[in-house]
Formats: structure tokens, C-alpha cells, sequence
């Protein structure tokens, strides 16, 4: 949480000697408040201060990178306990889990397959974030050959899984660059992993085995020895646990600004649980309460999608639906004299229609406009899906090239716009289709004609 | 450094108590808590959610043969559906009248007191019943059923905005609870709860139905009204503080992830294990919110829903 002008002008000297460029303190206050000026600019704010504003000003949860370059997973930054107050903002990283015990080979295989798995939702392509790699041998180099030979196969990030710090550092040594995180750093091994993970710049997870006391004065010791990109592990495992001591550390965090705990949380649903399905379901939980890095023990294409489909629900910002990307989209293999309909880019909008069309065995076009995620009746009142729109679109996507007809299906809620249509597009003939989705098959055995 | 003290968030109000059931029927109680969903280190969790399972009062078509197959010949006959769905751990029955829907059959309300009767002669779990979704259809089926199921107490729903004053009224004079349907928004949720107590409906007989949208399918406002309206009931807002319904089932299920077996892209996976996923991942996410019952369909989503319902009682 952001401090108010009024807030900071309280550690200002009130001086108001103008050396900042600014008239009055209150003014420059005012500006830091806004982040339109920094506080280096005055020369005379105290050291004690200055130390103060720093920390009122650092975001509650930190926000931590676990790899480099684009694949990087970011989590943390988060500001509210419910999605509605504002937004949750990073998406929690979906990590698989392998493990060195199975040998380079068949690890470093694992990761490939699972670094290729893809699938396309609302117009976007979704996958798993990262590969965490366990030193279940115990042996440091069977651990680094293993790390280097699944690096070899995957640019995902990857989290390295050793108490021993021999094992980190010598699967750093290899990885290092790729800024993979340390995991984790314990009550025995933490001054061995402060030296590693400030030596190779990586963030550090660290895990307590004893409650949020011991998780406190180990984040406090890493952080005060200069290593902050730090995930938490509370040592809780399962459903009631981890939904309890999440919930707590999320309030600390954000409503305490107890700074030990303002840190990504990685999670392991897969420990503790019966079976695979109950690790899906606890990873469910994970993402909708609290997860920052959620490592899973098993992939199965099926599940992961689910996740990946409820991320996306859960962190869609309550202010921005969720969208489709607009577009000409292909419902049931269109010939080119299958029937052209026009929809807003509200991604419910879109599944209902195209639900509605494929229900019905329509093979069809669906040109899909850019509403700015707004719904047929509320994008036309606001202005954002007229003749204007549905005719640069039908232009833009080339609908003509690939339909061989010219006729037009626009949804009945903006029946007045087909007069405009009309003009905008000359070429087409403009067919007002049913107000509901539900009708659009009806309404297409009754008017068209292929 | 000094010890983590743990916030408590200790909240003015609570989450009503509506039981169904009772007598010669097992009882349920929905709600009770004055905390956040499984939160009970800082207040009291009475109640866990109850599951039930949906069946319908007529075959169904166009369903998932993941679900087909899951329940076999039952599905042609609901006292047998309602009796295997209890083998299968249901703690209630949730009776959908398919075929009152005009264009499903059009059957009236001899029929529907005929199927209630046989589902409540088949299992002493306890019942909710709901119409087709067409008002005037609506009334009629279910005065008769709410007749049928007197001295039952069962749930009886929708009642609607729009149309709720003929099931209101047939539940305040058989003792039933009145469910109250809403289109994923808090105002017209506590609109219409004041609308059924201002007419009678006593406050510990209202359930209250959000709506829900499936995983991928507006999910995310089902959680978000589910929050908004624990947090206002939580704070002390009366006219909220009705226990919430979920169909969690009949909602995953539609959708074509739950359904479609052939020509998906590979990354959708096994059908096998999506459609129950899909269940499974919905109804979490609503409990997690705040819902005191889902219904669901699949015995083996139900299965696992129960054991992580026991789990986040804190129970092992």
C-alpha cells in the first residue's frame, strides 16, 4: 500500500527550501506520493527518515522472478485478499516435478514432453511455467548431471530441489545463468544457501519446519544478509492446512505489512494427498487461495488444462473481462458457404454463440469484433461495437476472401444498426439474427439459405 | 526477533441455519458459521457443505457418456437414480423436473407429485426440487410437489425476481425452504430475500442460488458474488446471511469440456478424466467462496468433493 502525500510529508525536513525544484515540502510530498519525483531529490531528508519512507513504500508482497528472459515466472506484487477488491495480479507459475533418482535420461525427457505441452484458450496459448528438478539420490553430482541434461531440453525455468547445499552449488554452477530458484533454504543449511544464492544472484525459497516463527527469523536473517527474492514454504501440506496458513501469511503480509512473510509462496499439493486427482484439486485450491509457485508430481494434459483454465478465471481483472482475441474463428470446419455471424470479443459472448452454433451442427464463421471485452448490448451503448467496428472488421479479417457468399448475421440486440451497415458495407447483404444465442440455430434453419 | 502474532478476524454476523429434513427423513443443516469457508482457528464451522447429487425425472439427453455410463439404466427411472445416488454417498437429492419444460414433455403436476413421491419413498435422504425454469410451468408443478412432500421439509426452488410468490407461498404453508435465485449480483440476491420474508417466507427457510458459471465459463463471478456476499452477511448484513446453493454439477457438465470425446486438441487430454476435473475444480472453487451445497453428478467427483469437504473441516 502506497503512502498518501500527507503521510510522507510527515518525514520531510518542512523546510520548504525549494533545492527540489518543487515550491513547498507538502508539494514534493505530494509528487513522491504520485511517483513523479524521487526522494534523492532532497538533499536534507534524514537517513532515519529516508529509511522509513523506503520501507512504508515497498510493495506488501514482493514480487520475485524464478527464471530469465520471457519465460520467466513472476509472482507476488499481490494487494488484495479478494479478487473483487481490486485484481490478483501474477498468476501463479505451474511447475512439474521431476526427479534425479530416474536418471538423466528420463528425466531430461519428462521435461521436454511437459515443455511442449501447449493449449489454446479465448485465443491464447497456455502451458506449464516451469520444470523443478529434486535431488531424491542425495548425490551432488548425479544431481548436477541431471539438472544439465534437462536443461539441455527445456528453456523453462527451473527450480532446483536440494537440502544439500554441495548439490545447489554444484547444479549451479551448470544453470546459474538461467536464474533458477533455490529451494530451499532450512534452519540447518540457511547461512551455506545465503552464500549461494547471493554468489549466483538466484532467488531462494525457504521452508520452515516448525510454523511461521521459525519461516520469520529465517527470511529476516536472509533478507538483513542482502538475499530478497525469497519464496516461502510454511511447511504445510493438504487442504485445511494450507488453506488456514496461507490465509494467515496473505493477511500478515498485507494487512500487517509484517515484512518476514511479504514474499511469493511456493506449494506442494501433491505431498500428502491420496492420489493424483486430489493433487489437481488441491492445485485448484492453491491458485484460487494464495499459490505463487505451484509444483506438481503429475501431468496429465487433462488436469493441467483445468488449472490453467481456472487460473485464468481467477486472475482475470474483475475490471477487464475476460477476452477473445478478435478474429475470424472457425466453428465445426466452415466451407466457404457456411454462414458468417458477427459477436463482441466478452469471452462469455463467444462461448455462448459458438456453443450455440456447434449444439446445433452449424458450421459456421464466427467473426469475432473488438469490444474491449464488453457484451453485445453493453459495447453498443458505450459505443465500442457499431456499423463502424463490425465493418472495419469484417474488412480487416478479410470475411470476404473466405466466405463465397455476402451475406451477414449480426446479433439481434443491435438490429438498429443495419441501416448503417448497410451503407458501410455495400457489398452485404445484412441479416439481423435472434436477440438470444440460444435461437441462432432456429434462425438459421428458417433464413439461411447455402 | 519476536514472535508471529496470527490476525484473528472476528466477524458481527452469521451464516442462518436452514435444516431439511428431519423426522423420519436424516436431517441436514446448511450454514451456521460466522467465518470465512473453512477458516474455523478464528470461529465456528458448525455445518460442513453438504453434497447431493442431481438426478432428473426424465432420461437424459444429450449428456456426457462419462455420465451416462456412470449411473447406467438408472437414469430411466428416478426412484432407482435417487437409491443409487445415495449408494454413492449422496447427502441430499436434488429432483430436476426435466420434463415439465414445454418443450421436454410438457408433463403437469400429476406427474411431478407421482416422481416426488417415488423419490421420497426410495430414500430418506433429504429432497430439493426443482421446476423446469419456465414460470407458469413453474407454479404449477411445484404446488403440487411442495403438497406432496408435506410434513417432508424439503427445498423448493426457483423462486425468481420475476415469479416467486406462488412457491413462496406453498412453502410458507407446507413448511418448506424457498430457494432464491439470482443472476450473479448482490443487490438483486438481497432484493429478492427481502421480497420472500416480506411476504412471509420465515428468514431460516430461504436458500439462496447466486448462479453459478462453470470452470471457463464465468467461474470467476461466481467466486467473486460468492465472496462479496460472505463478507456482507460475515459484517453483519441480515439479508444476505442466507446459506448459499450451488449447481456445480449441472454447470460443468454442459460445457463442451466436460462433454466432447472425439476431434479435441490434444491438450484438452483424456475425456475420461476432464469431465470429472472440470466438476471437481467448479465445485471446490464455490466452496471455497462460500456455498453450503453443491450438487453434483458424477459419483466419482462427488466422492473426492466429500473427502476434501472432510479435509478442509480439518479432519484427516
Amino acid at each position: 500500500m502506497a503512502l498518501t502525500g500527507i503521510q510522507i510529508y510527515k518525514f520531510l525536513p518542512k523546510t520548504n527550501c525549494k533545492e527540489c525544484g518543487q515550491p513547498t515540502c507538502l508539494a514534493f510530498a505530494m509528487k513522491l506520493a504520485a511517483s513523479q519525483a524521487e526522494l534523492s531529490a532532497c538533499k536534507y531528508v534524514s537517513e532515519e527518515s529516508k529509511k522509513a519512507l523506503e520501507a512504508a513504500s515497498k510493495p506488501p508482497i514482493r514480487l520475485v522472478a524464478v527464471g530469465a528472459g520471457d519465460k520467466k515466472i513472476e509472482v507476488g506484487n499481490e494487494t488484495v485478499m479478494f479478487r473483487h477488491e481490486k485484481t490478483f495480479f501474477h498468476r501463479p507459475g505451474l511447475v512439474i516435478r521431476v526427479k534425479d533418482s530416474a536418471g538423466p535420461e528420463k528425466a531430461a525427457k519428462t521435461a521436454e514432453e511437459v515443455g511442449q505441452y501447449k493449449v489454446d484458450r479465448v485465443g491464447m496459448t497456455f502451458g506449464i511455467d516451469g520444470i523443478a528438478i529434486q535431488n531424491d539420490s542425495g548425490n551432488a553430482a548425479t544431481f548436477a548431471q541431471c539438472v544439465a541434461a534437462v536443461s539441455a531440453k527445456t528453456t523453462l525455468p527451473l527450480v532446483l530441489m536440494a537440502t544439500n547445499p554441495d548439490s545447489i552449488s554444484s547444479a549451479l554452477e551448470k544453470v546459474a545463468k538461467a536464474k533458477p530458484a533455490i529451494y530451499a533454504a532450512t534452519k540447518e543449511n540457511i547461512d551455506k544457501m545465503i552464500e549461494l544464492a547471493k554468489k549466483y544472484a538466484c532467488p531462494m525459497a525457504v521452508r520452515s519446519s516448525d510454523g511461521l516463527n521459525e519461516l520469520a527469523e529465517l527470511t529476516d536473517k536472509a533478507a538483513k544478509a542482502g538475499v530478497e527474492d525469497l519464496i516461502l514454504d510454511p511447511g504445510v501440506r493438504g487442504f485445511g492446512d494450507t488453506l488456514v496458513t496461507f490465509t494467515q501469511m496473505r493477511r500478515l503480509a498485507l494487512n500487517k505489512r509484517f515484512e518476514p512473510v511479504g514474499y511469493p509462496l511456493i506449494s506442494f499439493p501433491g505431498e500428502g494427498v491420496a492420489s493424483p486427482d486430489e493433487e489437481a484439486i488441491l492445485a485448484g485450491q492453491h491458485i484460487a487461495k494464495y499459490g505463487g509457485i505451484i509444483v506438481l508430481d503429475h501431468f496429465s494434459p487433462a488436469f493441467v488444462y483445468g488449472l490453467l483454465t481456472l487460473r485464468l478465471n481467477v486472475y482475470t481483472d474483475p475490471q477487464k473481462p475476460i477476452q477473445m482475441k478478435p478474429g475470424l474463428y472457425q466453428i465445426l470446419e466452415p466451407k466457404p458457404t457456411s454462414p458468417l455471424c458477427v459477436t463482441t470479443n466478452f469471452s462469455l459472448t463467444y462461448f455462448s454463440i459458438a456453443g450455440e452454433l456447434e449444439a446445433a451442427g452449424w458450421p459456421s464463421w464466427l467473426l469475432v469484433c473488438d469490444t474491449e471485452g464488453l457484451s453485445v448490448l453493453t459495447a453498443w451503448s458505450a459505443g465500442k461495437f457499431d456499423a463502424d467496428k463490425i465493418a472495419k472488421t469484417v474488412k480487416g479479417q478479410n470475411a470476404a476472401e473466405k466466405v463465397s457468399h455476402r451475406n451477414v448475421v449480426i446479433p439481434g440486440g443491435v438490429a438498429v444498426l443495419r441501416g448503417e451497415l448497410e451503407e458501410a458495407l455495400p457489398d452485404w447483404k445484412i441479416m439481423v439474427g435472434p436477440r438470444e444465442a440460444m435461437a441462432v440455430g432456429g434462425f438459421l434453419k428458417e433464413h439461411w439459405k447455402s | 526477533m519476536p514472535g508471529v502474532e496470527i490476525p484473528i478476524e472476528k466477524w458481527t454476523g452469521k451464516i442462518k441455519e436452514v435444516k431439511l429434513g428431519g423426522g423420519k427423513r436424516k436431517e441436514i443443516v446448511l450454514g451456521g458459521e460466522n467465518t470465512l469457508p473453512f477458516l474455523s482457528f478464528e470461529g465456528s464451522v458448525p455445518h460442513p457443505p453438504t453434497v447431493a447429487i442431481e438426478i432428473q425425472d426424465k432420461e437424459p439427453a444429450g449428456w456426457s457418456p462419462i455420465l451416462l455410463s456412470a449411473w447406467g439404466d438408472a437414469v430411466k427411472d428416478p426412484a432407482t437414480w435417487a437409491k443409487k445416488a445415495a449408494e454413492y454417498g449422496a447427502e441430499a437429492i436434488s429432483l430436476r423436473l426435466v420434463s415439465a419444460h414445454p418443450e421436454m414433455g410438457d408433463t403437469g403436476a400429476d406427474v411431478a407429485k407421482k416422481t416426488v413421491d417415488k423419490v421420497l419413498s426410495a430414500v430418506d435422504l433429504p429432497l430439493i426440487v426443482i421446476g423446469p425454469g419456465v414460470a407458469e410451468k413453474d407454479n404449477a408443478v411445484l404446488v403440487a410437489v411442495s403438497e406432496a412432500a408435506k410434513g417432508q421439509r424439503i427445498a423448493i426452488g426457483n423462486c425468481e425476481e420475476k415469479n416467486y410468490r406462488t412457491v413462496a407461498a406453498v412453502c410458507i404453508s407446507d413448511g418448506h425452504a424457498a430457494i432464491a435465485k439470482s443472476p450473479l449480483d448482490i443487490n438483486l440476491a438481497k432484493q429478492l430475500n427481502i421480497l420472500l420474508t416480506d411476504i412471509g417466507v420465515p428468514a431460516d427457510s430461504v436458500i439462496m442460488d447466486l448462479d453459478t458459471g462453470a470452470l471457463g465459463y464465468g467461474l470467476e463471478y461466481a467466486l467473486s458474488i460468492r465472496e462479496r456476499v460472505r463478507l456482507a452477511a460475515l459484517g453483519g448484513d441480515a439479508m444476505v446471511s442466507m446459506p448459499v446453493l450451488s449447481h456445480a454439477g449441472a454447470e460443468a457438465w454442459r460445457q463442451k469440456e466436460a462433454k466432447a470425446s472425439q476431434g479435441m486438441p490434444p491438450g484438452w487430454g483424456s475425456v475420461e478424466e476432464r469431465g470429472i476435473i472440470w466438476e471437481e475444480l467448479t465445485a471446490l472453487t464455490v466452496l471455497n467462496a462460500g456455498s453450503n451445497i453443491v450438487t453434483m453428478m458424477h459419483p466419482k467427483s462427488v466422492e473426492r468433493i466429500k473427502a476434501t469437504i472432510h479435509k478442509l473441516m480439518g479432519k484427516k
